[in-house]
């Protein structure tokens, strides 16, 4: 914008102050129905459903449908729908679940290795896909309890295997340390194992949706901006925003795979770190 | 220099979560989880389970395959080594008897030309006799007749030639038979 900023005066002239550039706002998308409201922690929020909750129940469904009907026949040479499903389950089953937490205890982790991967995957995908366009991740609530629940599963599995001062101990003092110098490390390592791993791998899927979508909602809006209020060759610039919607909107597609990919693999590593024997 | 107004008049703070949405995720994700705990995994794993049972059976029968074949191309090698054992030992057989019968044949050949040259001496020696026989009888005819004419007398006398005759033989032999006896031990 500081380059087009300084640009204007030289081609042509925008009158920028009437182009209000996406926020927060634009993920605040109000609800289907009456325009209720509530406060919460001094935000205003809207009541009743909307966009996102309904495309966080439509991807539940749609991943449970297709992979209960891909797995269903349980041929021995699996067609084109059953070689998909498994070739989707096999990625997280072997890929993640088994090469990161270890044949002996993954499979007790791969049905919710599974779920989550693919829930987030379809849901970021409706960030790109037409007619959705709203990556529901996006939303921070809805990650928050993905990342409580990750939080709530490795601290769980870890205190069952090694007792409740057993996994403290196992998750603050690397192995090797001793002396004074863990009085430092102690806390670091509580620090950094127990409370912010919770908020970074939900922040990281969070922020990237969010960037990626403002970033869209940008080139749109701008380049449309841009051809309907410029002057002069200012009106060119707009097609060219647009040009860059669409390889922005191809990069965010591997954005969404990645950290999708991502949040199911530090949540593996997690587990795999709560359940080893030693550092 | 270049103002962004922040959209809409209050201030939304992005990262103050939706409570409803925290709920809402929690149940959605709980239930997908489960259905998927239930429904879907089972279903893969069992396929996988099966698939691997069905490539593992399938090598097991092609190990016993082979097994087999091995066990038989084993016996039909040592079928074979029999037939040539079997071969070796009748050609040695053949070689055997072959030379039995030449050796027979050469025995028979040999007491063949023995008899034939017994035969031939027989026959000679019968020859011979008559021979001397005949010379004997002739000798002394031809003698007394060359002697008659070299003495000039009629030595027609039968009787005193065939005194001569025979005192001349009778030397003769006596000779003979000396030096026979001489020779036998001799040189």
């Amino acid at each position: 914008m500081t380059f087009l900023a300084t640009l204007a005066p030289m081609v042509g002239s925008v009158r920028t102050e009437e182009f209000t550039p996406p926020g927060p706002g634009d993920f605040n998308l109000p609800p289907i129905g009456p325009d209720k409201t509530f406060e919460f922690l001094g935000q205003t929020m809207y009541l009743g459903v909307t966009k996102p909750m309904i495309q966080l129940v439509l991807v539940a469904l749609l991943v449970f449908a297709f992979f209960r009907v891909a797995g269903a026949k349980r041929a021995m040479v699996p067609g084109k729908l059953q070689y998909v499903g498994e070739a989707g389950y096999g990625f997280v089953r072997n890929s993640i679940g088994r090469d990161i937490i270890g044949s002996q205890d993954f499979m007790r982790f791969v049905p919710y290795l599974f779920a989550l991967f693919f829930f987030i995957l379809i849901n970021n995908f409706l960030g790109t896909i037409p007619f959705f366009e709203f990556p529901t991740m996006g939303r921070v609530g809805i990650v928050y309890s993905l990342a409580l629940i990750s939080w709530l599963i490795y601290n769980y599995v870890g205190i069952k295997k090694h007792g409740f001062f057993g996994y403290f101990k196992h998750q603050t003092i690397p192995g090797g340390v001793t002396g004074p110098v863990l009085v430092l490390i102690v806390p670091l390592e509580f620090f950094s194992n127990i409370i912010v791993r919770p908020v970074t791998l939900a922040l990281r899927l969070f922020a990237n949706m969010f960037a990626g979508h403002l970033l869209l909602i940008l080139f749109a809006l701008g380049g449309e901006y841009l051809l309907v209020h410029g002057e002069g060759l200012v009106k060119v610039v707009g097609p060219v925003a647009w040009i860059m919607f669409i390889a922005v909107a191809f990069l965010e597609v591997l954005i969404q795979f990645l950290q999708a990919y991502v949040f199911v693999l530090l949540n593996a590593t997690y587990i795999q770190g709560a359940l080893a024997e030693e550092h | 220099m270049f103002v962004i107004p922040l959209a809409g008049e209050e201030k939304l703070n992005p990262l103050i979560p939706h409570p409803i949405e925290i709920v809402l995720s929690l149940v959605v994700f709980g239930l997908l989880f489960f259905a998927v705990k239930k429904f879907v995994v089972p279903n893969f794993e069992k396929t996988f389970a099966e698939r691997t049972q069905a490539i593992e059976g399938g090598l097991e029968a092609a190990e016993s395959k082979q097994k087999e074949a091995d066990e038989k191309l084993a016996e039909l090698e040592k079928q074979l080594a029999d037939a040539r054992h079997e071969a070796a030992r009748i050609r040695e057989d053949a070689r055997e008897q072959g030379a039995q019968i030449v050796a027979e044949m050469r025995e028979q050949a040999q007491t063949e030309s023995a008899r034939i040259v017994d035969h031939g001496k027989a026959q000679i020696e019968a020859e011979r006799q008559q021979a001397v026989t005949s010379l004997r009888a002739e000798v002394g005819t031809l003698a007394t007749s060359l002697a008659g004419r070299i003495v000039g007398e009629s030595l027609d006398d039968d009787e005193r030639s065939t005194r001569v005759v025979d005192r001349f033989l009778a030397d003769l032999e006596t000779i003979e038979s000396a030096q026979a006896a001489v020779q036998p031990d001799g040189r």
